[in-house]
């Protein structure tokens, strides 16, 4: 039967995207596995991942591990490496033969490269960067609640909507929008790192995982562009997504950049931490991209967020506001930060921080 | 005024640039070493700005005075010595080559000149030669053993950038048996012919990174292809520059001004007295609303002023001395005030108003004193 | 040789965000400006330009006629020419619609197989980055996105695409489609020269009327009722309880400060 991106009844499944680099997979992988489980569930219907590589089978129980039903493989010496024409060649023939109802990617630089070319390609739509994947409606209104300032139960709901609700910030997270895809299939969504949470490891399900190994074909004549070298960079990647303690300084450290982050970092290494910093400190040229935190840097949900001398424009707000703790230091007292802290001090960060660091200290018993 | 779309872009642009090339960092080294900053002077010069009232067909970008006196408030808000680095070109150094170089003199000075490859300055003061600028000593005078060559003897003083200078038109008499301003006329002085030396640089109370000093010429033999505009009668073409030096000073001196307004709003808005922000009190508010009508006051006589330029209006000398007299002195009593506004603050180095401060002082100085513009204006009103 | 660059006038997100009752942007309020990324396509374009002879940039703009003012801003800075794509039609566009209408406008224009399409990586109101991938699938060319160097030698691009632990170096021919980040380059200013001479370039505005004949243009493939994707509701976070201003910022202050986290046991 002719593919038709419109007869929804065709679709059925949850499929998603496991990139692998080098033979390793990315941890979006055991994130959107694990979320792809629970939308499996309510809608009755089996998870798969599809993996393109050359010769990955063996990570076929790593992703069982989360919950994928089943790992479709496509192994090729052109798939090792990432090219946006052989890929989206496969995985379109994947989708045409699987026809899954949801197609979720992790929006590393390589699923945000791939998944716009898939969707255009297959004439459906796509929700990047989204923080809430909801069927249910009664799962949705529940996280509305709690999420937003609507009033819910004032509202009139189609209660049996079963539409993907994809929910993402927009405007630098000032604003979140629940965006369906309802008369096309498969409906589309990216993920970032970081944002949904890895389930805890089946063994189980990890060796009840089947494996297809998938018909590749491809033609030569449709790659148009060639990996001439994958080159790894040696510097220590800072790892804001991990971390339960970010310590981030912005334009407040001025007068002295070097001393400002210094002192940050002292801060961090006592609480266990790791130094963000605001766009600002970044473009500057006083840290490296890897610690930006805000709508262009990364989203992070530590247990502890401190700024300092950050002033709190809407994008560093939006990648840091749902930290469960949040701390700002900043000598003007109506800077916007403070209004999504949960203590702040009005002071200079320059005589501040050092008492943080000794009370710090005294507080860890060090 | 309302400006224009095309001069609402200019100033988008001057502003961008300023505000991100001019560092803090940049702004501090000059401030310490007091030396000229050559990597900011070819950014500078790669922007175009070294040549903006300049046409085009002599490498200039082919701007108006309104263009100009838009580079100078810009650039000023930021810094004020940066801003001198981009005008020198523009106007007194210039000046002179665009009201009465020939052809050749203008592809062989002007066009690098206006590409930012060359500096030439402007050499009239001496050090008794200020306020009464036709009471020039420097003399230019045939040699007699070479009909073709002059000999200049003389010394020059406050002159902006003549340590780092290619070339500088230097004002000498040339007729002794006239008196006062006239006689006087025009050379382009190459500072590397034998006989130039510089003095030390001055040490300033601002203005610190362009450096200023003294031109003495000893015997100096200068080609007369190089004498610049019609013999005797240099000191018209004298005045005529300054009229141009004129409105880009009150530009500078209203770009000063209005960073210095800016910095007290935002400090009034975050110091905290007696529980409240002090903006509060209408004693600071009431400060602040003085400051911000002067500005404005200064902004359109100074707009004005460029409009009456492009369209060389005759009023136009009485008006630049007016726009320069006005905002020199509004922009001094402005930065008193923001001082004032930051309290023990404002004596710090590290708070900007500080060296606006000091900055400013010498706006109602250089190019001609409040008093002359005094008397220019007087002048006018009295014929 | 052209050279397209694909732009957008985005708000000022920098800036303070207004929002209306009803949940959504209150754009007029807010200050427009050109996307950040697209800066840097812009600057890739005129670099290259400079560099072959016998090329042109020419920026394309699917927006309101209010976006004049920033193409007018980006003939100043040195492109040739430029493309206006706009309509009531085209209104309400997602970035699957948006990918087709720009593709169009570039056929429309006229392709070449020597050229090059550069884009942004993404736009800082919609932050989807999918608008540059989806026209080059439009346009049935390569794509390389996240350049953060590129080379060109005679109808071949060789191009540093970041990666977030290194990059790769991939190689592709013309015609293709590059998405730029902030790392490639530093955007040019614009010129007085520029701007005294923007408004003598070529400037063309493309309605419904001069793109309907293009098969990518549909009734029903455009606009809001053509997006795939709808939103189903859009609504503003919850505003946190509010936090605490400790007072003073002495070492009576810190210390309070950590007594509370060490009750909290948050350390």
């Amino acid at each position: 039967m002719a593919y038709d991106c419109t007869d929804l009844t065709a679709f059925e499944g949850v499929m998603v995207f496991c990139e692998q680099r080098g033979g390793k997979l990315m941890s979006t992988d055991f994130e959107l596995i694990s979320e792809g489980r629970k939308l499996a569930d309510e809608r009755s219907v089996e998870l798969t991942g599809v993996l393109l590589g050359d010769g990955v089978e063996g990570l076929v129980p790593e992703l069982g591990g989360y919950g994928a039903d089943r790992i479709i493989v496509c192994n090729d010496p052109r798939l090792a490496n990432y090219t946006t024409d052989a890929y989206a060649d496969v995985i379109t023939d994947v989708i045409h033969t699987e026809k899954p109802e949801i197609f979720l990617v992790g929006a590393s630089n390589i699923g945000r490269d791939l998944a716009p070319r898939l969707a255009a390609r297959l004439h459906t739509g796509l929700t990047a960067d989204c923080t809430h994947l909801d069927i249910d409606m009664n799962k949705y209104l529940d996280f509305l609640r709690t999420g937003s300032t609507l009033k819910v139960d004032d509202m009139k709901w189609k209660m049996e909507d079963i539409n993907l609700k994809m929910t993402r910030p927009a405007f630098g997270g000032h604003l979140l929008a629940t965006i369906i895809c309802p008369r096309f299939r498969p409906c589309m969504s990216t993920v970032r790192p970081g944002v949904m949470k890895k389930a805890p490891f089946d063994e189980a399900r990890a060796a009840a995982c089947k494996t297809t190994l998938f018909d590749v074909k491809l033609d030569d004549a449709r790659l148009k562009t060639k990996v001439l070298e994958v080159v790894k960079e040696a510097r220590n990647i800072v790892d804001l997504l991990g971390a339960e303690v970010i310590v981030s300084v912005g334009q407040g450290i001025a007068n002295d950049p070097q001393k400002g982050i210094a002192m940050a970092q002292e801060l961090a290494d006592v609480l266990g931490g790791v130094v963000g910093a605001s766009r600002a400190v970044v473009d500057a040229g006083w840290i490296t991209a890897d610690h930006q935190v805000g709508q262009t840097g990364k989203t992070v949900r530590p247990k502890i967020y401190i700024a300092l001398g950050i002033s709190g424009a809407i994008q560093h707000k939006a990648g840091m506001q749902d930290s469960e703790l949040i701390i700002a230091v900043n000598k003007n007292a109506l800077a916007p930060i403070f209004e999504v802290a949960d203590y702040g001090i009005t002071g200079d960060l320059w005589k501040v921080v050092p008492m943080m660091i000794d009370a710090a200290k005294a507080a860890k018993g060090v | 005024m309302i400006l224009s779309e095309k001069y609402q872009m200019m100033r988008k642009f001057y502003r961008e640039f300023a505000e991100t090339e001019f560092t803090s960092e940049l702004l501090d080294e000059l401030e310490e070493t007091g030396e000229f900053n050559w990597d900011i002077f070819h950014k500078i010069a790669a922007a175009g700005l070294t040549g903006v009232k300049i046409p085009q067909e002599y490498g200039g970008q082919g701007g108006d005075y309104l263009a100009y006196t838009l580079m100078m408030e810009e650039l000023s808000r930021v810094s004020a010595v940066l801003a001198i680095y981009a005008n020198t070109s523009n106007s007194l150094g210039g000046g002179p080559l665009l009201y009465c170089a020939n052809e050749e003199q203008k592809q062989k000075y002007l066009v690098p000149v206006a590409k930012g490859e060359k500096i030439i300055v402007f050499g009239l003061t001496e050090p008794g030669a200020g306020s009464d600028a036709g009471g020039t000593q420097t003399t230019a005078l045939p040699d007699p053993d070479d009909p073709d060559y002059y000999i200049l003897n003389g010394r020059k003083t406050f002159i902006s950038a003549a340590p780092v200078a290619d070339w500088a038109v230097i004002y000498a008499k040339t007729d002794l048996s006239q008196k006062g301003s006239k006689g006087i006329s025009m050379f382009i002085l190459d500072m590397k012919l034998p006989g130039v030396s510089v003095g030390k640089h001055e040490n300033k109370m601002g203005i610190t990174g362009y450096p200023t000093s003294d031109i003495i010429m000893d015997n100096v033999r200068v080609h007369k292809s190089d004498l610049l505009g019609p013999l005797h009668k240099g000191f018209i073409t004298a005045m005529k520059t300054l009229n141009g030096g004129r409105l880009g000073t009150a530009a500078q001196a209203l770009g000063i001004a209005q960073h210095a307004l800016e910095e007290a709003v935002k400090f009034s808005k975050e110091r905290v007295q007696f529980g409240k922000p002090i903006c509060r009190n209408q004693g600071i508010s009431f400060m602040l609303a003085d400051m911000a009508t002067e500005i404005e006051a200064a902004r359109q006589l100074i707009y004005h002023t460029a409009e009456c330029m492009i369209a060389d209006t005759p009023d136009v000398p009485q008006l630049c001395s007016m726009a320069k007299y006005y905002a020199t002195e509004m922009a001094n009593r402005v930065c008193y005030k923001a001082v004032q506004i930051h309290g023990g603050y404002g004596y710090i180095k590290e708070y900007p108003v500080e060296r606006l401060y000091r900055d400013v002082r010498i706006t109602t100085i250089f190019e001609g004193t409040s008093q002359v513009q005094q008397m220019v204006i007087s002048g006018a009103l009295l014929k | 040789m052209n050279i397209f660059v694909c732009v957008k006038q985005v708000p000022d997100t920098t800036g303070k965000v207004a929002v209306k009752e009803d949940g959504t942007l209150d754009r007029a309020s807010m200050a427009t400006i050109t996307n950040p990324d697209d800066l840097n396509a812009v600057e890739a374009a005129l670099t290259l330009r400079d560099q072959i002879a016998d090329s042109k940039v020419i920026i394309v703009v699917m927006g309101p006629p209010a976006a004049a003012s920033m193409i007018h801003e980006l003939l100043a800075m040195g492109a040739d020419e430029a493309v206006l794509i706009s309509g009531r039609e085209f209104g309400g566009s997602d970035t699957f619609a948006t990918s087709q209408i720009i593709a169009a406008g570039i056929k429309t224009y006229g392709l070449g197989e020597g050229d090059i399409v550069f884009c942004g990586r993404q736009a800082i109101d919609g932050d989807t980055a999918q608008v540059g991938p989806q026209i080059a699938e439009k346009l049935g060319i390569p794509q390389i996105t996240y350049a953060a160097g590129i080379t060109y030698d005679g109808g071949k691009l060789t191009v540093k695409r970041m990666l977030e632990d290194g990059y790769m170096t991939v190689e592709t021919q013309t015609p293709c489609l590059i998405t730029c980040i902030k790392e490639l380059n530093k955007p040019r200013y614009m010129s007085i020269k520029g701007i005294l001479e923007f408004d003598t370039k070529p400037y063309y505005v493309y309605d419904y009327e001069k793109l309907k004949d293009d098969p990518l243009i549909e009734a029903d493939t455009i606009g809001l009722k053509g997006s795939p994707t709808n939103i189903f509701k859009s609504f503003t976070p919850p505003q946190k309880g509010v936090g605490q201003m400790l007072e003073g910022s002495g070492k009576e202050t810190v210390d309070k400060l950590f007594n509370i986290l060490l009750e909290k046991h948050v350390i």
